[in-house]
Protein backbone atom coordinates (compact mmCIF):
# COMPACT_ATOMS: atom_id res chain seq x y z
CA UNK A 1 0.00 0.00 0.00
CA UNK A 2 1.30 3.44 -0.86
CA UNK A 3 -0.60 6.24 0.81
CA UNK A 4 -1.32 9.21 -1.33
CA UNK A 5 0.31 12.20 0.34
CA UNK A 6 -0.01 15.43 -1.59
CA UNK A 7 3.20 17.09 -0.33
CA UNK A 8 2.93 20.77 -1.17
CA UNK A 9 6.68 21.20 -1.04
CA UNK A 10 9.64 18.91 -1.44
CA UNK A 11 11.48 20.40 1.57
CA UNK A 12 8.82 19.37 4.10
CA UNK A 13 8.09 22.96 5.05
CA UNK A 14 4.40 22.00 4.75
CA UNK A 15 3.23 18.84 6.51
CA UNK A 16 -0.40 17.72 6.26
CA UNK A 17 -2.24 17.51 9.58
CA UNK A 18 -3.97 14.28 8.65
CA UNK A 19 -0.69 12.38 9.03
CA UNK A 20 -1.22 12.73 12.79
CA UNK A 21 -4.71 11.22 12.70
CA UNK A 22 -4.82 8.49 10.11
CA UNK A 23 -5.10 4.81 11.13
CA UNK A 24 -3.59 3.63 7.84
CA UNK A 25 -0.54 5.85 8.23
CA UNK A 26 -0.12 4.62 11.79
CA UNK A 27 -0.26 0.97 10.73
CA UNK A 28 2.27 1.63 7.99
CA UNK A 29 4.61 3.41 10.43
CA UNK A 30 4.56 0.36 12.69
CA UNK A 31 5.48 -1.81 9.72
CA UNK A 32 7.99 0.30 7.84
CA UNK A 33 9.63 2.25 10.64
CA UNK A 34 9.30 0.37 13.93
CA UNK A 35 9.40 -3.10 12.35
CA UNK A 36 11.53 -1.75 9.51
CA UNK A 37 15.22 -0.83 9.22
CA UNK A 38 15.30 1.78 12.01
CA UNK A 39 17.03 1.04 15.31
CA UNK A 40 14.71 1.57 18.27
CA UNK A 41 15.95 2.25 21.79
CA UNK A 42 15.05 -0.67 24.08
CA UNK A 43 16.44 0.08 27.54
CA UNK A 44 19.77 0.49 29.30
CA UNK A 45 22.16 -2.38 29.89
CA UNK A 46 22.36 -1.31 33.55
CA UNK A 47 18.71 -2.33 33.92
CA UNK A 48 19.51 -5.99 33.31
CA UNK A 49 22.93 -6.33 34.96
CA UNK A 50 22.71 -9.99 36.03
CA UNK A 51 22.32 -13.29 34.25
CA UNK A 52 18.62 -14.13 33.74
CA UNK A 53 17.47 -10.53 34.32
CA UNK A 54 14.72 -9.39 32.02
CA UNK A 55 12.65 -6.26 31.37
CA UNK A 56 9.68 -5.56 29.18
CA UNK A 57 9.64 -2.67 26.74
CA UNK A 58 7.95 -1.57 23.52
CA UNK A 59 9.15 -1.12 19.97
CA UNK A 60 6.47 0.94 18.35
CA UNK A 61 3.39 -0.82 19.65
CA UNK A 62 5.00 -4.27 19.71
CA UNK A 63 5.63 -5.62 23.24
CA UNK A 64 9.22 -6.78 23.61
CA UNK A 65 11.23 -8.67 26.23
CA UNK A 66 14.87 -7.73 26.72
CA UNK A 67 16.77 -10.37 28.64
CA UNK A 68 20.22 -11.48 29.57
CA UNK A 69 20.93 -15.17 29.15
CA UNK A 70 23.10 -17.22 31.51
CA UNK A 71 26.12 -16.65 29.32
CA UNK A 72 25.65 -12.87 29.60
CA UNK A 73 24.44 -12.37 26.04
CA UNK A 74 21.56 -9.91 25.68
CA UNK A 75 18.52 -10.94 23.65
CA UNK A 76 15.33 -9.20 22.60
CA UNK A 77 12.22 -10.90 21.30
CA UNK A 78 8.54 -10.26 20.89
CA UNK A 79 6.56 -10.68 24.09
CA UNK A 80 3.86 -12.79 22.49
CA UNK A 81 3.38 -16.48 23.08
CA UNK A 82 3.94 -18.74 20.08
CA UNK A 83 0.91 -20.79 21.01
CA UNK A 84 -2.13 -18.54 20.94
CA UNK A 85 -0.59 -15.12 21.35
CA UNK A 86 -0.74 -14.31 25.07
CA UNK A 87 1.76 -11.87 26.53
CA UNK A 88 4.49 -14.14 27.90
CA UNK A 89 5.82 -11.76 30.56
CA UNK A 90 3.33 -9.51 32.32
CA UNK A 91 5.67 -8.07 34.96
CA UNK A 92 7.78 -4.99 34.26
CA UNK A 93 10.95 -6.80 35.18
CA UNK A 94 12.36 -9.81 36.92
CA UNK A 95 14.91 -12.57 37.03
CA UNK A 96 14.08 -16.06 35.88
CA UNK A 97 15.79 -18.99 34.21
CA UNK A 98 12.77 -19.68 32.05
CA UNK A 99 9.85 -17.53 31.03
CA UNK A 100 6.52 -19.31 31.20
CA UNK A 101 3.30 -18.26 29.51
CA UNK A 102 0.40 -18.28 31.96
CA UNK A 103 -2.16 -19.76 29.62
CA UNK A 104 -0.94 -23.27 28.75
CA UNK A 105 2.51 -22.93 30.32
CA UNK A 106 4.63 -22.95 27.21
CA UNK A 107 8.22 -22.36 28.21
CA UNK A 108 10.84 -20.03 26.78
CA UNK A 109 14.57 -19.66 27.37
CA UNK A 110 16.20 -16.29 28.10
CA UNK A 111 17.20 -16.26 24.48
CA UNK A 112 13.55 -16.34 23.44
CA UNK A 113 13.44 -19.91 22.18
CA UNK A 114 10.43 -22.07 22.79
CA UNK A 115 11.94 -24.93 24.82
CA UNK A 116 9.03 -26.95 26.06
CA UNK A 117 5.30 -27.30 26.35
CA UNK A 118 3.09 -29.42 28.60
CA UNK A 119 1.51 -32.63 27.29
CA UNK A 120 3.52 -32.46 24.13
CA UNK A 121 3.33 -36.22 23.82
CA UNK A 122 -0.21 -36.34 25.19
CA UNK A 123 -1.32 -38.44 28.15
CA UNK A 124 -1.13 -42.19 27.91
CA UNK A 125 -0.72 -41.95 24.19
CA UNK A 126 -3.73 -39.76 23.70
CA UNK A 127 -3.76 -36.14 22.58
CA UNK A 128 -0.51 -34.18 22.32
CA UNK A 129 1.14 -32.31 19.51
CA UNK A 130 1.83 -33.84 16.10
CA UNK A 131 5.10 -35.74 15.94
CA UNK A 132 6.63 -33.33 13.47
CA UNK A 133 5.84 -30.19 15.50
CA UNK A 134 8.96 -28.00 15.37
CA UNK A 135 9.36 -25.76 18.41
CA UNK A 136 12.19 -23.76 16.87
CA UNK A 137 10.14 -22.86 13.84
CA UNK A 138 7.48 -21.11 15.91
CA UNK A 139 9.71 -19.33 18.47
CA UNK A 140 8.81 -15.65 18.97
CA UNK A 141 10.27 -13.23 16.51
CA UNK A 142 13.68 -11.99 17.57
CA UNK A 143 15.16 -8.54 17.25
CA UNK A 144 18.73 -7.88 16.36
CA UNK A 145 20.27 -6.19 19.43
CA UNK A 146 23.05 -3.62 19.50
CA UNK A 147 24.64 -2.65 22.78
CA UNK A 148 26.28 0.69 22.19
CA UNK A 149 28.18 1.63 25.34
CA UNK A 150 25.33 0.44 27.53
CA UNK A 151 22.45 1.83 25.52
CA UNK A 152 20.49 -1.06 23.98
CA UNK A 153 18.91 -0.74 20.57
CA UNK A 154 16.90 -3.28 18.61
CA UNK A 155 15.68 -3.73 15.06
CA UNK A 156 13.44 -6.30 13.36
CA UNK A 157 15.12 -5.81 10.01
CA UNK A 158 18.07 -7.60 8.42
CA UNK A 159 18.57 -4.56 6.23
CA UNK A 160 19.44 -2.21 9.10
CA UNK A 161 22.80 -0.47 9.05
CA UNK A 162 25.30 -1.13 11.83
CA UNK A 163 24.43 0.83 14.95
CA UNK A 164 27.55 2.96 14.52
CA UNK A 165 26.53 3.92 11.00
CA UNK A 166 22.96 4.49 12.08
CA UNK A 167 23.80 6.84 14.95
CA UNK A 168 26.56 8.48 12.97
CA UNK A 169 29.51 10.30 14.40
CA UNK A 170 27.36 12.73 16.28
CA UNK A 171 25.05 10.10 17.77
CA UNK A 172 27.78 7.72 18.83
CA UNK A 173 29.69 10.60 20.38
CA UNK A 174 26.65 11.63 22.37
CA UNK A 175 25.91 8.14 23.70
CA UNK A 176 29.53 7.87 24.80
CA UNK A 177 29.32 11.29 26.44
CA UNK A 178 26.31 10.33 28.56
CA UNK A 179 27.45 6.78 29.31
CA UNK A 180 31.16 7.34 29.77
CA UNK A 181 31.02 6.06 33.35
CA UNK A 182 29.05 3.25 35.03
CA UNK A 183 25.56 4.48 35.81
CA UNK A 184 23.02 3.95 38.56
CA UNK A 185 19.31 3.95 37.71
CA UNK A 186 17.35 6.46 39.81
CA UNK A 187 13.92 5.56 38.52
CA UNK A 188 11.16 6.05 36.03
CA UNK A 189 8.35 8.35 35.10
CA UNK A 190 5.60 7.94 32.57
CA UNK A 191 3.30 10.33 30.86
CA UNK A 192 0.48 9.58 28.45
CA UNK A 193 -0.05 12.36 25.97
CA UNK A 194 -3.22 12.43 23.87
CA UNK A 195 -1.41 13.24 20.65
CA UNK A 196 0.32 11.48 17.77
CA UNK A 197 3.84 10.24 18.52
CA UNK A 198 5.27 12.35 15.69
CA UNK A 199 4.15 15.51 17.46
CA UNK A 200 6.50 14.54 20.26
CA UNK A 201 9.26 13.75 17.75
CA UNK A 202 8.71 17.20 16.24
CA UNK A 203 8.73 18.85 19.65
CA UNK A 204 12.17 17.39 20.31
CA UNK A 205 13.46 18.88 17.07
CA UNK A 206 11.90 22.28 17.63
CA UNK A 207 14.40 24.44 19.46
CA UNK A 208 12.35 27.49 18.59
CA UNK A 209 9.72 26.64 21.21
CA UNK A 210 12.06 25.92 24.09
CA UNK A 211 12.50 29.40 25.50
CA UNK A 212 9.02 30.58 24.45
CA UNK A 213 6.68 27.82 25.58
CA UNK A 214 8.86 26.94 28.56
CA UNK A 215 8.93 30.42 29.97
CA UNK A 216 10.58 29.13 33.10
CA UNK A 217 13.83 28.78 31.14
CA UNK A 218 13.98 32.47 30.43
CA UNK A 219 12.26 33.88 33.49
CA UNK A 220 14.70 32.21 35.83
CA UNK A 221 17.67 32.41 33.49
CA UNK A 222 18.19 28.64 32.99
CA UNK A 223 18.44 28.91 29.26
CA UNK A 224 17.86 31.67 26.74
CA UNK A 225 18.01 31.45 22.98
CA UNK A 226 20.78 34.05 23.14
CA UNK A 227 23.13 31.62 24.88
CA UNK A 228 25.79 29.96 22.81
CA UNK A 229 24.37 26.77 21.38
CA UNK A 230 22.67 25.38 18.34
CA UNK A 231 21.32 22.35 16.58
CA UNK A 232 23.36 19.44 15.29
CA UNK A 233 22.18 16.60 13.11
CA UNK A 234 23.58 13.40 11.67
CA UNK A 235 24.39 13.30 7.97
CA UNK A 236 20.91 11.94 7.15
CA UNK A 237 19.19 14.56 9.36
CA UNK A 238 17.14 11.94 11.17
CA UNK A 239 18.71 12.49 14.61
CA UNK A 240 19.32 15.86 16.15
CA UNK A 241 20.44 17.69 19.21
CA UNK A 242 19.58 20.96 20.81
CA UNK A 243 22.38 22.16 23.04
CA UNK A 244 23.53 25.20 24.98
CA UNK A 245 26.49 26.31 26.99
CA UNK A 246 25.95 27.57 30.51
CA UNK A 247 26.36 31.34 31.08
CA UNK A 248 27.48 32.18 27.55
CA UNK A 249 25.31 35.25 26.86
CA UNK A 250 24.77 38.63 28.53
CA UNK A 251 21.61 40.09 30.00
CA UNK A 252 21.74 42.87 27.39
CA UNK A 253 21.73 40.37 24.48
CA UNK A 254 18.74 38.65 25.99
CA UNK A 255 16.77 41.83 26.68
CA UNK A 256 17.12 42.96 23.10
CA UNK A 257 16.16 39.56 21.67
CA UNK A 258 13.09 39.00 23.83
CA UNK A 259 11.80 42.60 23.54
CA UNK A 260 8.85 41.53 21.37
CA UNK A 261 7.77 38.57 23.49
CA UNK A 262 5.89 38.45 26.74
CA UNK A 263 8.85 36.81 28.44
CA UNK A 264 9.92 38.15 31.81
CA UNK A 265 13.68 38.20 31.83
CA UNK A 266 15.10 37.30 35.19
CA UNK A 267 12.47 39.40 36.81
CA UNK A 268 11.60 36.59 39.11
CA UNK A 269 13.92 35.02 41.60
CA UNK A 270 13.68 31.60 43.11
CA UNK A 271 13.61 31.63 46.89
CA UNK A 272 15.53 28.39 46.89
CA UNK A 273 18.20 28.62 44.23
CA UNK A 274 19.53 25.09 44.62
CA UNK A 275 16.95 23.98 42.05
CA UNK A 276 19.07 25.60 39.33
CA UNK A 277 22.48 24.84 40.73
CA UNK A 278 24.69 23.23 38.10
CA UNK A 279 27.82 21.25 38.86
CA UNK A 280 29.73 20.91 35.63
CA UNK A 281 30.48 17.25 35.05
CA UNK A 282 31.20 17.08 31.32
CA UNK A 283 34.41 18.21 29.63
CA UNK A 284 32.43 20.05 26.92
CA UNK A 285 30.77 22.40 29.43
CA UNK A 286 27.24 21.94 28.09
CA UNK A 287 24.48 22.22 30.69
CA UNK A 288 21.68 21.40 28.30
CA UNK A 289 21.83 18.66 25.73
CA UNK A 290 19.06 16.60 24.25
CA UNK A 291 20.38 14.24 21.56
CA UNK A 292 17.36 12.65 19.93
CA UNK A 293 17.49 9.44 17.91
CA UNK A 294 15.00 8.49 15.24
CA UNK A 295 12.48 7.08 15.83
CA UNK A 296 11.88 6.69 19.54
CA UNK A 297 14.68 7.89 21.80
CA UNK A 298 16.46 10.70 23.40
CA UNK A 299 19.15 11.26 25.94
CA UNK A 300 18.48 14.22 28.13
CA UNK A 301 20.65 16.46 30.23
CA UNK A 302 19.22 19.49 31.94
CA UNK A 303 21.81 20.67 34.41
CA UNK A 304 22.59 17.59 36.50
CA UNK A 305 19.47 15.66 35.66
CA UNK A 306 20.39 12.95 33.22
CA UNK A 307 18.38 10.22 31.59
CA UNK A 308 16.74 8.71 28.58
CA UNK A 309 13.26 8.96 27.18
CA UNK A 310 11.49 6.43 25.02
CA UNK A 311 8.47 7.26 22.91
CA UNK A 312 5.84 4.52 22.89
CA UNK A 313 3.16 5.08 20.27
CA UNK A 314 -0.32 4.03 21.44
CA UNK A 315 -2.45 4.36 18.33
CA UNK A 316 -2.58 7.47 16.11
CA UNK A 317 -4.01 9.65 18.88
CA UNK A 318 -1.76 8.90 21.85
CA UNK A 319 1.73 8.04 23.02
CA UNK A 320 3.52 7.36 26.25
CA UNK A 321 6.75 9.12 27.16
CA UNK A 322 8.76 6.76 29.33
CA UNK A 323 11.61 8.49 31.13
CA UNK A 324 14.49 6.78 32.92
CA UNK A 325 16.67 8.96 35.12
CA UNK A 326 20.12 7.89 36.16
CA UNK A 327 23.18 9.10 37.97
CA UNK A 328 26.69 7.70 38.00
CA UNK A 329 27.80 4.78 40.13
CA UNK A 330 30.33 6.95 41.97
CA UNK A 331 27.80 9.64 42.95
CA UNK A 332 27.75 10.24 46.68
CA UNK A 333 24.51 10.76 48.58
CA UNK A 334 24.65 14.53 48.18
CA UNK A 335 25.03 14.24 44.41
CA UNK A 336 22.10 11.83 44.14
CA UNK A 337 20.00 14.25 46.16
CA UNK A 338 21.10 17.12 43.94
CA UNK A 339 20.13 15.18 40.80
CA UNK A 340 16.71 14.41 42.26
CA UNK A 341 16.12 18.02 43.26
CA UNK A 342 16.96 19.18 39.75
CA UNK A 343 14.64 16.45 38.44
CA UNK A 344 11.91 18.97 39.33
CA UNK A 345 12.82 20.54 35.99
CA UNK A 346 12.02 17.52 33.79
CA UNK A 347 9.39 14.84 33.37
CA UNK A 348 5.59 15.03 33.55
CA UNK A 349 5.73 17.69 36.28
CA UNK A 350 8.92 19.37 35.09
CA UNK A 351 9.19 23.16 35.30
CA UNK A 352 10.62 23.18 31.77
CA UNK A 353 8.79 20.23 30.29
CA UNK A 354 5.20 20.08 31.54
CA UNK A 355 4.08 22.42 28.76
CA UNK A 356 5.01 20.00 25.97
CA UNK A 357 2.18 17.63 26.88
CA UNK A 358 -0.32 20.45 26.70
CA UNK A 359 1.03 21.89 23.42
CA UNK A 360 0.83 18.48 21.74
CA UNK A 361 -2.67 17.77 23.01
CA UNK A 362 -4.05 21.06 21.75
CA UNK A 363 -2.54 20.42 18.31
CA UNK A 364 -4.15 16.98 18.19
CA UNK A 365 -7.50 18.46 19.23
CA UNK A 366 -7.50 21.34 16.81
CA UNK A 367 -6.16 19.60 13.70
CA UNK A 368 -8.54 16.65 13.62
CA UNK A 369 -11.13 18.74 11.82
CA UNK A 370 -8.71 19.97 9.17
CA UNK A 371 -7.69 17.15 6.85
CA UNK A 372 -6.61 19.65 4.20
CA UNK A 373 -4.59 21.84 6.59
CA UNK A 374 -0.80 21.85 6.99
CA UNK A 375 1.84 22.66 9.53
CA UNK A 376 4.00 25.59 8.45
CA UNK A 377 7.64 24.75 9.17
CA UNK A 378 9.83 27.61 8.00
CA UNK A 379 11.54 28.99 11.09
CA UNK A 380 15.26 28.75 10.36
CA UNK A 381 14.71 28.75 6.61
CA UNK A 382 13.49 26.57 3.74
CA UNK A 383 15.24 24.22 1.34
CA UNK A 384 18.35 22.39 2.43
CA UNK A 385 18.51 21.00 5.97
CA UNK A 386 21.74 21.71 7.81
CA UNK A 387 23.32 22.27 11.24
CA UNK A 388 23.02 25.71 12.75
CA UNK A 389 24.98 27.61 15.36
CA UNK A 390 21.82 29.19 16.72
CA UNK A 391 18.55 27.92 18.07
CA UNK A 392 15.98 30.10 16.37
CA UNK A 393 15.03 27.19 14.20
CA UNK A 394 12.75 24.25 13.63
CA UNK A 395 14.77 22.97 10.66
CA UNK A 396 15.47 19.54 12.26
CA UNK A 397 11.71 18.85 12.04
CA UNK A 398 12.08 18.91 8.25
CA UNK A 399 14.98 16.48 8.60
CA UNK A 400 12.74 14.16 10.60
CA UNK A 401 10.02 14.22 7.95
CA UNK A 402 12.47 13.59 5.15
CA UNK A 403 13.68 10.37 6.76
CA UNK A 404 10.14 9.42 7.77
CA UNK A 405 9.07 9.82 4.13
CA UNK A 406 12.04 7.77 2.93
CA UNK A 407 11.26 4.82 5.22
CA UNK A 408 7.54 5.07 4.49
CA UNK A 409 8.24 5.09 0.76
CA UNK A 410 6.33 8.34 0.27
CA UNK A 411 8.98 10.91 -0.69
CA UNK A 412 7.79 13.65 -3.01
CA UNK A 413 9.49 14.06 -6.39
CA UNK A 414 12.86 15.69 -5.70
CA UNK A 415 12.33 15.39 -1.96
CA UNK A 416 15.27 16.75 -0.02
CA UNK A 417 17.20 14.51 2.35
CA UNK B 1 -3.85 2.77 67.79
CA UNK B 2 -5.34 4.92 70.50
CA UNK B 3 -5.93 8.42 69.21
CA UNK B 4 -7.99 11.01 71.06
CA UNK B 5 -11.11 12.27 69.37
CA UNK B 6 -9.70 15.78 69.44
CA UNK B 7 -6.50 14.79 67.61
CA UNK B 8 -8.47 12.77 65.11
CA UNK B 9 -10.73 15.73 64.38
CA UNK B 10 -7.87 18.19 64.14
CA UNK B 11 -5.93 16.08 61.64
CA UNK B 12 -9.03 15.19 59.65
CA UNK B 13 -9.83 18.89 59.35
CA UNK B 14 -6.24 19.56 58.28
CA UNK B 15 -6.57 17.06 55.44
CA UNK B 16 -9.98 18.39 54.43
CA UNK B 17 -8.50 21.87 54.14
CA UNK B 18 -5.49 20.44 52.27
CA UNK B 19 -7.78 18.98 49.62
CA UNK B 20 -10.17 21.94 49.43
CA UNK B 21 -7.35 24.50 49.18
CA UNK B 22 -6.10 22.77 46.03
CA UNK B 23 -9.58 22.14 44.64
CA UNK B 24 -10.57 25.77 45.14
CA UNK B 25 -7.34 26.98 43.58
CA UNK B 26 -6.09 28.50 46.84
CA UNK B 27 -2.57 27.16 46.38
CA UNK B 28 -1.11 29.90 48.56
CA UNK B 29 -3.33 28.71 51.43
CA UNK B 30 -2.29 25.15 50.68
CA UNK B 31 1.38 26.13 51.14
CA UNK B 32 0.53 27.70 54.50
CA UNK B 33 -0.55 24.33 55.85
CA UNK B 34 3.10 23.23 55.78
CA UNK B 35 5.84 23.80 58.36
CA UNK B 36 8.93 25.76 57.23
CA UNK B 37 11.09 22.63 57.34
CA UNK B 38 8.58 20.55 55.43
CA UNK B 39 9.14 17.94 52.77
CA UNK B 40 6.64 17.41 49.95
CA UNK B 41 7.20 14.84 47.28
CA UNK B 42 5.30 12.99 44.64
CA UNK B 43 6.59 9.51 43.90
CA UNK B 44 5.06 6.54 42.13
CA UNK B 45 4.34 3.10 43.44
CA UNK B 46 6.32 1.64 40.54
CA UNK B 47 9.50 3.31 41.78
CA UNK B 48 8.84 2.69 45.47
CA UNK B 49 8.32 -1.01 44.86
CA UNK B 50 11.62 -1.22 42.99
CA UNK B 51 13.40 0.71 45.73
CA UNK B 52 14.18 3.57 43.35
CA UNK B 53 14.36 7.14 44.67
CA UNK B 54 13.03 8.97 41.62
CA UNK B 55 10.57 11.80 42.24
CA UNK B 56 8.03 13.50 40.00
CA UNK B 57 8.15 16.53 42.26
CA UNK B 58 10.21 17.24 45.33
CA UNK B 59 10.21 20.32 47.55
CA UNK B 60 12.42 19.81 50.59
CA UNK B 61 11.40 23.03 52.32
CA UNK B 62 8.57 25.54 52.28
CA UNK B 63 10.43 27.99 50.03
CA UNK B 64 10.52 25.40 47.28
CA UNK B 65 6.77 24.98 47.63
CA UNK B 66 6.33 28.73 47.35
CA UNK B 67 8.53 28.70 44.24
CA UNK B 68 6.35 25.99 42.68
CA UNK B 69 3.20 27.98 43.29
CA UNK B 70 4.78 31.21 42.03
CA UNK B 71 5.87 29.47 38.89
CA UNK B 72 2.35 28.09 38.27
CA UNK B 73 0.84 31.49 38.80
CA UNK B 74 3.25 33.40 36.58
CA UNK B 75 5.27 31.21 34.29
CA UNK B 76 4.06 27.69 33.49
CA UNK B 77 1.42 26.73 30.99
CA UNK B 78 -0.67 23.66 31.70
CA UNK B 79 -4.01 22.06 30.99
CA UNK B 80 -6.84 24.31 32.17
CA UNK B 81 -8.86 22.27 34.63
CA UNK B 82 -10.58 21.97 37.97
CA UNK B 83 -9.27 19.54 40.57
CA UNK B 84 -11.38 17.45 42.92
CA UNK B 85 -9.83 15.36 45.67
CA UNK B 86 -11.79 12.61 47.40
CA UNK B 87 -10.04 11.44 50.57
CA UNK B 88 -10.44 8.25 52.54
CA UNK B 89 -10.31 7.99 56.34
CA UNK B 90 -7.05 8.52 58.23
CA UNK B 91 -5.17 5.42 59.28
CA UNK B 92 -2.92 6.29 62.18
CA UNK B 93 0.49 4.69 62.31
CA UNK B 94 2.51 6.27 65.09
CA UNK B 95 3.10 9.29 67.28
CA UNK B 96 6.35 10.75 68.50
CA UNK B 97 6.74 14.04 70.41
CA UNK B 98 3.49 15.45 69.10
CA UNK B 99 4.20 14.40 65.47
CA UNK B 100 1.62 12.03 64.04
CA UNK B 101 2.21 9.71 61.13
CA UNK B 102 -0.80 8.52 59.18
CA UNK B 103 -1.90 7.30 55.74
CA UNK B 104 -4.81 8.60 53.70
CA UNK B 105 -6.01 7.23 50.37
CA UNK B 106 -6.96 9.74 47.72
CA UNK B 107 -8.49 9.93 44.33
CA UNK B 108 -8.09 13.04 42.28
CA UNK B 109 -10.40 13.88 39.41
CA UNK B 110 -9.76 16.58 36.85
CA UNK B 111 -12.52 18.36 34.98
CA UNK B 112 -11.98 20.39 31.84
CA UNK B 113 -13.48 23.84 31.32
CA UNK B 114 -16.06 22.12 29.10
CA UNK B 115 -17.11 19.96 32.02
CA UNK B 116 -15.57 16.62 31.09
CA UNK B 117 -14.23 14.76 34.12
CA UNK B 118 -11.62 12.03 34.31
CA UNK B 119 -9.79 10.17 37.01
CA UNK B 120 -6.40 11.86 37.11
CA UNK B 121 -4.59 10.10 39.91
CA UNK B 122 -5.24 7.59 42.66
CA UNK B 123 -2.93 6.67 45.48
CA UNK B 124 -2.01 7.25 49.09
CA UNK B 125 -0.54 10.02 51.20
CA UNK B 126 1.99 9.18 53.90
CA UNK B 127 1.70 12.20 56.16
CA UNK B 128 3.64 13.41 59.13
CA UNK B 129 1.88 16.28 60.92
CA UNK B 130 2.83 18.17 64.06
CA UNK B 131 0.36 19.37 66.64
CA UNK B 132 1.21 22.70 68.19
CA UNK B 133 -1.50 23.42 70.73
CA UNK B 134 -4.72 23.45 68.78
CA UNK B 135 -3.01 23.96 65.41
CA UNK B 136 -1.71 21.25 63.09
CA UNK B 137 1.06 21.65 60.52
CA UNK B 138 2.30 19.36 57.80
CA UNK B 139 5.86 18.24 58.22
CA UNK B 140 6.04 15.57 55.52
CA UNK B 141 3.70 14.77 52.68
CA UNK B 142 4.70 11.88 50.47
CA UNK B 143 2.23 11.33 47.67
CA UNK B 144 2.63 7.73 46.59
CA UNK B 145 0.70 7.59 43.34
CA UNK B 146 -0.58 4.29 42.02
CA UNK B 147 -1.18 6.21 38.82
CA UNK B 148 2.36 6.16 37.51
CA UNK B 149 1.19 6.91 33.99
CA UNK B 150 0.47 10.60 34.35
CA UNK B 151 -2.40 11.63 32.07
CA UNK B 152 -1.20 14.61 29.99
CA UNK B 153 0.95 16.31 32.62
CA UNK B 154 1.20 17.02 36.32
CA UNK B 155 1.05 20.69 37.27
CA UNK B 156 -1.21 21.55 40.19
CA UNK B 157 -0.22 19.53 43.24
CA UNK B 158 -1.81 16.31 44.42
S1 LIG C 1 -1.13 -18.91 24.74
FE1 LIG C 1 0.74 -19.16 25.73
S2 LIG C 1 0.72 -21.22 26.25
FE2 LIG C 1 -1.17 -21.01 25.19
FE1 LIG D 1 9.61 21.35 25.09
Amino acid sequence: MKPDIAWQRNDYSRVPFWLHHDEGIYALEMERIFRGPAWSYLCLEAEIPNACDFRTTWVGDTPVIVSRAKDGVIHAFVNRCSHRGAMIVRELRGNAERLVCLYHRWCYSNAGELTGLPFRKGIKGEGGMPEEFDMKAVSPQRLKVANYHGMLFGTFSDRAETIEAYLGEFGTGMVRRFLSRPIRILGYSRQRIAGNWKLYAENLRDTYHASLLHEFFVTYGVDRATQKGGVKMDARHRHNMNHAYAASDTDEDAKAAYADTAARLDRMQLRDKKLLHYKNEFPDGMNLATPTFFPNALLIQINNTIGTRQIRPKGPGAHEVFQTLFGYADDDEAMTRHRLISANLVGPAGFVSMEDGEAIEVIQKATRSSPEGCEVIEMGGRGEVRDLAHRVTETPIRGFWSYWAELMGVEPAGGIR
Amino acid sequence: MNVSLETRELLTALMAEYAMAIDEDRLEDWVELFAEDCDYRVVTRENVEQGLPNVLMWCDNKDMLRDRVDSYRNVNEYNLHYDRHILGPLRFISEKDGAWTFDVSYSLFQTTLEGESRLFSVGRYRIEARLEGSAARLKTVAVIADTGLVPSLLATPI
